[in-house]
């Protein structure tokens, strides 16, 4: 057993799309907050969501794991449709997430923490865990194990005693990216995991980032600040107003006019 | 939509009913917008303090039996007794005789709050709601040891005149006042939550405390102020129902305050119209069924009650005329 | 920077070492304390008493079906976060299958056929009856936000008993349930078989075992007496289980945050639903001890103020921490059960020992020292509840979550108050 998270073996078709939006649309009342937004992301790449705030960044991400039902659209996840699915079933079929806002279990150790995430994965039944069966304790332990490791991948080995809100912001940051690997995810989606953080911290966060690609796991971003995004990003989409407003290479969105407008016509 | 099918579901149901004995249905849904007024008031105090600082306040119910039970000696204090001719003064009396009451009850649950609740807002959620168990416990207590625990006969100061209507059916002066009451209460609510600058206050803190406080509210003055009102309310539906029914025990709250509960939750908690209009329906349903107009009878007329209340919940969440509640 | 960093990560891990063993020792006190009582208790009852200790004993036996109750609702509302104030409909439930399978009721119903199922078995049943019921309930509720769920159990709480009354002699469907009238004459517990051989009587050495006869009244209250303690023993060691399972730990995520617990794969309404069934299992299987104790069941037995007292032990115990709220349930019982009800003849034996019998007698107003006191009790249990969350709010012996989460306040309100002291 390799020490890091693993993703799925691919199911999909040989196309290696992993998810794939078609004119996916969000309203709330009258307000449309995604709208109209079609796009694929391929296996193994990091895929990055940029906009102005308020663009429909995380609603879109909301509608992905099935937090909001979309209005319209369908979204399709290696394969299979999971338009309309409940999330815990989403992040079931290997898509995982963080928040924008952190939210961990406040009250639970950082070790406690990723073994929710494993919780899914688990076999032990009702009966197992009331009577605590070999079989229970054995699996108990792996997971324990896993957890550590998951811990270690992201840096935090020290502080897997700790409640999570002792941790310091950067540390949760971390934390939250390790208990979304422990859903082992093929597609992790990370709603500014560097915001509120130092250039240094941003750059070990971005480093962590690469090094979850490494795993093989798809990564779909919402990053504000551009170089960190033109950085690492294979491909960019940018949402302006919940609609898609331009997606390329990070070259070829920098210099995109429409992209330049929405961005300066909003600070000015 | 969902409303609409409960009302057709009802109209069902009743509509036979009331077209065999017209005048019978009519006396009954009297009686039941009576009972469903004094429930809509202690109801609107549930509803404020649990929109206001999110407890289940389980003394509120004894805070309206103590309503009742503090106008009694003021009735005889004020010379007043059963059997007087009912003139101008006698109703000027009772009026002085309630206002007087709701101050006191108001001053009572400030005090509460301030001993029982306050010094644990930042506690388990659950201790304030342990300590409001405890409250009633005690409220309960006093009212037992001032006057044991049978039932206590309350003057029967109200005219027992009778406005005749259709048939059989006739429309009692007490049904109108305890009506009339409840309706100038809660438009006098309405007016001072809408428009003076406490109600907005108290809205502002219902629908985020932090931000309220950062715009300058004063927090404990605004929760304060919420428990007096809830207080008021309850007082003057205490010496209602003294008046109505003429009879006053010390546990009275107890059920009083569940239904009522129920009829805050049934509403929509945290909703003033919803509170009136949860104690008005539980009225109603408890009339229908003690007058067998439901299945059962009256031996199951709570049971009515509590189904409606869970198959109601079931598909509106949030009650019938629901809250809005901001996803944090 | 990074080595300050480093030391205060070091210094707050030891901390919470230090804390979770520290409590760990603690709950062990509490525990050895426990047992040591529990095995003392019988004789120790028989010597104060002069031989008479039958009485507390058999009171003690059901002080552990509260224990029972305050374990199995610690889960749902310790443990998930789920607020249950109608739990005694569970409690009901469980006594209640017990008694009309194991008694003369059904006689009556329209089955025409009386039922004396064992004990044995029908603990299992009555625990598998009120987990359905408790599944019943909770499948379409479970979604609703937390106080709209207090309200559907409190109505739940309400409907059991008022339907349990509804439906004895004179219910459209038959009598079921003996009504107001409850159902009286429930067998009594009877070992299985294989354990009442012609061996059995004979072991000397077994004082306990000796004695494990449910037919003879005289034995009676030691007879439940030990077998309450080994079915608390039991549960304890289930509950615990449970809290440090992949359920428990789901139960603690879902408290904690529903939304990123479900995004972290847990089927929330599920394992709320477990919550909730496990709890009902539970009231269930105290229900049919009780109704095999009591050998009576009536509906006055589960009414509201029920759910109220269980609660009552949970958080004053310690909500979420399965010692305290053993403690809690204890104390709580004794106060209202024992010293509660007792008070008014202790003071009155008390005013006659010191010579002031002239209190004992009612004049003018004064209705004797007796119903004086008596009328007291609502208003002294109510002093005792306030006082003691106010004094301490986190309960007698919190878990370590409810005891930090009072020391620090919630993240919100920490920042809250610093911007207060500001302004
Ligand atoms: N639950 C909701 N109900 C109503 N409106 C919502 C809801 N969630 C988001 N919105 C609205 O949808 C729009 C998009 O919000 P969203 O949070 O997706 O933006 P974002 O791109 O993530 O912005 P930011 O960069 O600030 O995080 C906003 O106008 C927001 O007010
Ligand atoms: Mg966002």
């Amino acid at each position: 057993m390799s020490a890091a998270p693993t993703g799925k073996t691919p199911s999909s078709p040989a196309d290696g799309i992993v998810l794939q939006l078609d004119q996916v649309t969000k309203r709330f009342g009258g307000l449309t907050a995604v709208d109209n937004v079609s796009f694929q992301i391929r296996r193994g790449e990091i895929f990055a969501l940029i906009g102005p705030n308020g663009a429909g960044k995380t609603t879109l991400f909301n509608t992905v794991t099935g937090m909001y039902k979309t209005t319209s659209g369908t979204i399709v996840f290696q394969g299979k449709d999971i338009t309309g699915l409940k999330p815990y079933r989403v992040a079931g079929l290997g898509i995982a997430r963080t928040f924008q806002q952190i939210r961990l279990f406040s009250y639970m150790s950082a070790l406690d923490n990723i073994k929710v995430g494993e919780h899914h994965r688990m076999r032990a039944r009702l009966w197992d865990s009331l009577f605590k069966t070999p079989r229970a304790r054995r699996e108990e332990r792996e997971v324990e194990a896993k957890a550590m490791e998951l811990l270690k991948f992201v840096g935090i080995e020290d502080q897997a005693y700790n409640y999570a809100r002792n941790l310091p912001y950067g540390h949760q940051r971390r934390l939250e990216i390790a208990r979304a690997l422990a859903t082992n995810p093929s597609l992790l989606l990370l709603d500014e995991p560097a915001a509120g953080a130092n250039p240094q911290e941003k750059r070990q966060l971005m480093e962590l980032v690469e090094r979850v690609r490494g795993q093989g796991i798809t990564i779909l971003l919402i990053e504000h600040d551009m170089k960190v995004v033109m950085g690492i990003s294979d491909r960019i989409l940018v949402l302006d107003y919940g609609e898609r407003i331009a997606e390329g290479k990070p070259q070829e969105v920098r210099t995109n006019p429409r992209v330049i407008e929405a961005y300066l016509g909003k600070s000015a | 939509m969902f409303l609409a099918a409960i009302f057709l579901i009802l109209a069902v149901v009743l509509t036979p009913k009331a077209a065999t004995n017209f005048p019978f249905f009519l006396q009954i849904v009297i009686y039941g917008i009576a009972d469903g007024a004094i429930f809509a008031l202690i109801a609107l105090g549930y509803t404020m303090v649990y929109g206001i600082i999110e407890l289940i306040n389980f003394a509120h119910g004894d805070i309206f039996t103590l309503g009742a039970f503090m106008s009694m000696p003021l009735i005889s204090a004020f010379g007043l007794s059963e059997g007087q001719s009912s003139g101008v003064v006698v109703w000027l009396l009772l009026l002085v005789i309630t206002v007087i009451v709701m101050v006191i009850n108001g001053g009572v649950n400030v005090l509460i709050e301030r001993v029982a609740y306050r010094p644990l807002r930042h506690a388990p959620r659950l201790a304030p709601l342990i300590t409001a168990v405890g409250v009633s416990f005690i409220l309960e207590g006093i009212m037992y040891v001032w006057r044991g625990a049978s039932n206590v006969h309350y003057p029967d100061l109200l005219p027992d005149t009778r406005i005749p209507l259709i048939g059989s059916a006739s429309l009692g002066v007490k049904d109108i006042i305890v009506i009339v009451t409840a309706i100038v209460l809660v438009v006098l609510l309405t007016i001072f939550i809408g428009g003076t600058r406490l109600g907005k206050a108290m809205r502002a803190t219902a629908q985020d405390r932090e931000a309220a406080q950062l715009m300058g509210i004063d927090i404990n003055r605004t929760i304060s102020a919420t428990f007096f009102i809830g207080a008021v309310l309850a007082g003057a539906g205490g010496v209602i129902f003294g008046l109505y029914f003429n009879s006053v025990r010390f546990d009275l709250g107890f059920e009083a305050g569940l239904f009522a509960f129920t009829a805050a939750v049934f509403g929509g908690i945290g909703n003033l119209q919803g509170a009136a209009l949860g104690g008005l329906f539980i009225g109603l349903v408890q009339a229908f069924a003690t007058a067998n107009f439901l299945p059962g009878g009256a031996a199951v007329s709570d049971i009515w009650v509590f189904m409606i209340l869970i198959i109601v919940l079931v598909f509106r969440p949030t009650g019938l005329l629901g809250m809005q509640v901001p996803e944090k | 920077m990074n080595r300050r960093n480093g030391r205060a990560a070091l210094t707050t891990d030891t901390a919470m070492r230090w804390a979770s063993g520290w409590f760990q020792s603690r709950n062990r006190t509490i525990y050895t304390l426990l047992i040591i009582g529990a095995l003392l208790y019988p004789s120790l009852m028989d010597i104060v008493t002069g031989g008479e200790g039958n009485h507390w004993i058999g009171t003690a036996a059901f002080a552990g079906v509260f224990v029972l109750l305050a374990i199995g609702l610690n889960t749902v509302v310790g443990f998930a976060g789920l607020l249950d104030l109608g739990y005694a409909a569970f409690f009901a439930i469980g006594a209640y299958t017990y008694g009309m399978f194991a008694s003369g009721q059904l006689l009556a119903s329209p089955l025409h056929h009386e039922f004396h199922i064992p004990f044995w078995v029908m603990l299992l049943v009555g625990v598998f009856v009120a987990a359905c019921f408790g599944i019943i309930l909770g499948a379409p509720t479970l979604r609703l936000r937390g106080d709209y769920l207090a309200i559907v159990t409190l109505g739940f709480g309400e409907i059991v008993p008022r339907l349990v009354q509804y439906l004895g002699a004179g219910s459209p469907i038959g009598n079921w349930t003996g009504g107001v009238n409850g159902i009286a004459a429930i067998d009594p517990p009877k070992l299985p078989i294989i354990l009442t051989g012609p061996w059995f009587g004979l072991g000397t050495p077994f004082g306990v075992v000796k004695n494990f006869d449910f037919f003879n009244p005289l034995a009676y209250p030691l007879d439940f007496y030990w077998l309450m303690a080994i079915l608390i023993v039991v549960c304890i060691v289930l509950a615990t289980n449970l809290q440090n399972s992949r359920i428990g730990r789901a139960w603690m995520a879902v408290r904690e945050d529903e939304v990123a617990a479900a995004a972290s794969g847990v089927n929330t309404v599920a394992i709320k639903l477990t919550a909730f069934a496990i709890g009902a299992s539970f009231a269930g299987f105290a229900g049919a001890f009780y109704g095999a104790q009591l050998s009576l069941v009536s509906s006055d037995n589960f009414e509201f103020i029920v759910s109220v007292t269980i609660l009552i032990m949970v958080v004053l115990g310690g909500m979420g921490n399965i010692p305290g709220v053993i403690v809690g349930a204890l104390l709580i019982y004794t106060t209202q059960y024992v010293v509660l009800t007792n008070l008014p003849d202790w003071t009155t034996s008390l005013a006659t020992a010191v010579g002031l019998t002239g209190l004992n007698q009612a004049h003018g107003d004064w209705v004797g020292l007796h119903d004086e006191v008596q009328r007291l009790n609502y208003l002294i249990f109510g002093v005792i509840l306030v006082a003691v969350m106010v004094l301490r709010p986190q309960g007698l012996f919190p878990s370590r979550v409810r005891e930090q989460e009072l020391e620090k306040g919630t993240e919100e309100q920490a920042v809250f108050d610093l911007r207060a002291e500001e302004t």
